[in-house]
């Protein structure tokens, strides 16, 4: 098993805040909209340093996404910012209609997605939009795994054409990713070349699944594990190679069951290339209030959850 | 600058347009696409200033509409078809498979002069906001114009527009209303009474104009008030007084017609009522 390192623990949206910043600096059409959220979503040093290009709208979310869409008229970049609750399902028809059926280049950058933001409890713990987001057609759905892989694919989006959904979080997970590794909207990451299972992971389950790599490795499993960041469009090649090697596989996500990445990866191995498959996710329910640690524990999404699928799926071989 | 006689010959034309496109499918609303015609026609054909012929998607320089309102689809491509963005001949593909003409307009099939799909009410004043900030951005000193129906009104995202739009001072935006006074069950004041509306866009802080919307000198007229107005601190709300069905005899002053279309007996009657002045596609 590949050894990964971090110096430190930091949040998902403040890649994102880093990232929209160092666009402020380089891409004179990026702007920024915000839902009165400016301090969680990390927007403060954007709307500071580019005041004339920063849009406050209020709490009024779907009129932050119909102007959004408004502003790539005239060539702008809009990069919307709210909790991922208030970007997806909350705005969904004008998602639809404004944004995506009207193919605007708008970015819907969405934090405190999932379990793990914690004790404001399952209102604001949405676990569908990975789901919601892919469903649309056209839409480019990124849901990165620490700090640096957040930066560097919000500075990546910029450069595509398209709609693209952000998905990011509030607590502090590992940094491990290298600072100077370019985002690809779409290819895999391989984290760790394996034989035995494959394990797909997203967003902050990458780092539970490389804990899990690494008892596994001590049981004497040798694991592949792969950062699917990009859950739309799906790394078919990258998943296909993957499988025809492990012949089973392990999906590890902070979302539904239901519409997620393990749901993507069925489908298209249902198509494609048949194999035993186990998910780690949330099945059919909302959350509560909690620490992330301990959601993350009751709602069977830890690194203890990801091996005992591995053995689950490794037995039905 | 185009003589209200003038644009009433192409309103006459536009009239014909409507009731030929949802005949020949059997489908579409001809009502409210009537009723709004001599708004569309004042704006293609003398106020807005635009480029038919060079259609870009940002339209930097030139003055930009957004129907928010998009079942009234039928005046909308037939104004956009007569003032150059397509040939007339595509108006006979409406509603039709493969056709870029949808019933609701969309940017999907590349038709020119559509900047944003709308039909899903409530949407089009947020996305003219953003064009005209998107404007104020580029220092671009043309004019946003939307649309809308009375009924759409209900929904709350006008509201938000509508307040941030006054809140943040986007001036360089002419939004009007269309006031047939009617819906789809009914009349508005059946179905949702929404009280005064002159004085609900005042309290918002826009600036509140009011006109005959079916009268093209009135039309024209207080398009260019609008235009006077804007860019001055506000953002400009003209309310349009309509009709239904404006134009048919037997299509006006009621809800049922505003999606249904005329069999052919009703089709040559209409016809008959408005002349055929610039040839019909």
């Amino acid at each position: 098993m590949k050894k990964y390192t971090f110096a430190e623990k930091k949040d998902t949206r403040s890649g994102f805040g880093a990232g929209l910043s160092e666009l402020g600096k380089t891409n004179p059409n990026v702007v920024a909209l915000c839902a009165d959220l400016t301090g969680s979503l990390k927007m403060d040093a954007f709307a500071k340093d580019h005041s004339e290009r920063f849009f406050q709208i209020g709490i009024a979310e779907a009129n932050m996404i119909c102007i959004a869409a408004g502003l790539t008229i005239g060539g702008k970049i809009p990069f919307t910012g709210t909790f991922a609750n208030f970007s997806t399902g909350r705005v969904y028809d004008q998602i639809r209609q404004s944004v995506a059926y009207s193919g605007k280049n708008v970015k819907i950058c969405a934090s405190h997605a999932g379990l793990t933001l914690g004790e404001d409890g399952a209102t604001h713990q949405i676990l569908e939009d990975l789901g919601l987001m892919k469903m649309l057609p056209g839409m480019v759905v990124i849901n990165p795994c620490d700090y640096n892989q957040t930066k560097a694919a919000t500075i990546a989006i910029a450069d595509y054409k398209g709609p693209v959904y952000l998905r990011f979080g509030r607590p502090s997970v590992p940094n491990f990713t290298p600072v100077d590794q370019k985002f690809e909207i779409g290819k895999a990451v391989m984290l760790n070349e394996g034989t035995d299972v494959t394990i797909f992971a997203t967003g902050h389950l990458v780092w539970k699944a490389i804990e899990a790599g690494e008892q596994l490795a001590a049981l004497g499993i040798n694991a592949e594990i792969i950062n699917i960041h990009t859950i739309k469009p799906l790394d078919n090649k990258a998943v296909l190679t993957s499988v025809k090697k492990t012949r089973c596989v392990v999906t590890a996500e902070e979302h539904q069951m239901n519409g997620g990445l393990g749901d993507s990866i069925a489908q298209l191995l249902a198509r494609e290339l048949p194999a035993p498959l186990e998910m780690v996710a949330v099945k059919d329910s909302f959350g509560e209030s909690g620490t992330p640690d301990q959601l993350i524990t009751k709602y069977g999404l830890d690194t203890v959850n990801i091996v005992d699928a591995v053995k689950k799926v490794i037995a039905r071989k | 600058m185009a003589s209200s006689a003038e644009l009433e010959k192409i309103c006459s034309q536009v009239r014909r347009d409507i009731v030929r496109m949802v005949h020949a499918v059997n489908s579409g609303h001809p009502g409210g696409s009537l009723g709004c015609t001599e708004y569309l026609v004042s704006l293609y054909f003398d106020i807005m200033n635009h480029d038919p012929e060079n259609f870009t998607m940002d339209g930097i320089g030139e003055d930009l509409f957004f129907l928010s309102n998009g079942h009234i689809s039928p005046v909308f491509y037939s104004v956009l078809a007569r003032s150059g963005y397509f040939s007339v001949s595509e108006l006979a593909t409406f509603r039709k498979l493969n056709s870029r003409l949808q019933g609701h307009p969309t940017t999907h099939e590349g038709l020119p002069g559509v900047r944003v799909a709308s039909g899903s009410l409530g949407q089009g004043l947020s996305v003219a906001v953003g064009a005209a900030l998107a404007k104020k951005l580029n220092k671009d000193n043309s004019i946003v114009y939307s649309l809308h129906g009375d009924g759409e009104l209900q929904e709350g995202q006008i509201w938000e527009a509508a307040m941030y739009a006054a809140g943040k001072k986007v001036d360089n935006i002419i939004s009007a209303i269309d006031m047939n006074g009617q819906q789809i069950d009914g009349s508005t004041d059946h179905v949702l009474p929404m009280g005064d509306l002159r004085a609900k866009w005042e309290a918002f802080g826009w600036e509140v104009l009011a006109a005959n919307g079916n009268k093209i000198s009135e039309v024209t007229e207080i398009l260019n008030k609008a235009k006077t107005l804007s860019c001055k601190g506000k953002p400009v709300m003209i309310l349009l007084k309509t009709e239904m069905g404006h134009g048919v005899d037997f299509m006006m002053g009621s809800h049922k017609w505003h999606g249904v279309a005329p069999n052919n007996e009703q089709l040559a009657a209409a016809l008959n009522q408005n002349e055929e002045s610039f040839g019909d596609y």
